[in-house]
């Protein structure tokens, strides 16, 4: 961390909203992405795509996921005191993510408790929701995250 | 393959996939620039002591070997299936220990669930679930996943 953290554990409380970002997906971006991890016809050809329940060349659903990390990090884990996920408890990839969309998450906080394990560790559990430039759900995302508290038994110590 | 094709309590052996610094740094750096997935000094006194892969790296990799395993695996000439459609999403992802570099992943998957879709009577849901082992034989890497596969015999309720 190259400076000392803003956000710790304290400082998400539940109920709270906030929303990040406006990633725009470029089509070079996505074809690297699918070419790398997702080769599936309907994520690299666009004829194939059209006909495709996708209805046109669409990122993969992991892409998504990547992106939503990357508007999480733009839009305060970069100022966190983040320790990173255990994983996600549930993504849905409501609607196909094309060339061109420029997206942003909501997060609502839905619930946070204290390490028990860990003293000085807190989680939070998040709900999320990605949209496009005009208000399409895309995906929802539902997990939790750590963070160091900001006064805990390590603090203290 | 068709979704009647799919038998609970199948599993497959994905294929292994050895995680190098430079790849690790690479995907984190685009997608998840947190300092243990970015930079291997300051992630030696981060809260995995030292650099780990992003788990949306962990879990694009286990994406990579599926599709590698199926565009490899050449049809049967009676398969005469169309492709499998998209997914509407996963469950249950787990990262319950770090993949460091040059750790090798070998991803498994084993049919959990078959679900014929009402709304979808062409489409049904096969849930898979998809396990990732380190060279240790540590789990790394756990989800329930969910595509949409063709239905030989689409349900009785499609319209027509």
């Amino acid at each position: 961390m190259a400076s000392k953290p803003e956000l710790y554990w304290e400082d998400f409380p539940v109920d709270e909203e906030a929303t990040f970002g406006a990633y725009e997906v470029k089509r070079e971006d996505m074809i690297e992405f699918a070419s790398e991890f997702d080769p599936q016809p309907f994520h690299l050809n666009e004829e194939i795509a059209k006909t495709s329940l996708l209805g046109g060349l669409a990122t993969s659903g992991w892409q998504n996921c990547a992106i939503a990390m990357r508007i999480m990090w733009d839009g305060y884990l970069h100022k966190s005191a983040s320790m990173g996920a255990p994983g996600v408890e549930e993504v849905r990839w409501r609607k196909p993510v094309y060339a061109g969309d420029v997206l942003s998450m909501r997060r609502k906080t839905l619930e946070t408790r204290r390490s028990k394990s860990r003293p000085g560790m807190g989680l939070v559990r998040f709900g999320w929701e990605m949209f496009n430039q005009n208000g399409d759900l895309k995906m929802t995302m539902e997990g939790w995250a750590m963070f160091e508290c900001r006064t805990g038994e390590k603090a203290g110590a | 393959m068709w979704f009647e094709d799919f038998k609970i309590g199948a599993r497959m052996e994905l294929g292994s996939y050895t995680f190098s610094e430079d790849e690790i740094i690479r995907f984190a750096k685009k997608y998840d620039p947190q300092p243990f997935h970015v930079d291997p000094v300051a992630a030696k006194d981060g809260p995995y002591g030292g650099l780990i892969a992003s788990g949306w790296h962990t879990s694009a990799t286990w994406m990579k070997l599926m599709i590698s395993l199926r565009q490899s695996t050449p049809r049967s000439a009676e398969d005469d299936s169309p492709q499998g459609g998209p997914s509407p999403g996963f469950f249950d992802m787990r990262w319950p220990n770090p993949v460091r570099a040059g750790d090798t992943i070998t991803y498994t998957a084993e049919c959990v669930e078959l679900v014929p879709l009402k709304s979808r009577p062409e489409w049904g849901i096969v849930r898979h679930k998809n396990e990732g082992f380190n060279q240790d034989g540590k789990m790394v890497f756990h989800f329930i996943g969910q595509g949409l596969m063709p239905r030989r015999e689409p349900g009785s309720d499609l319209p027509g």
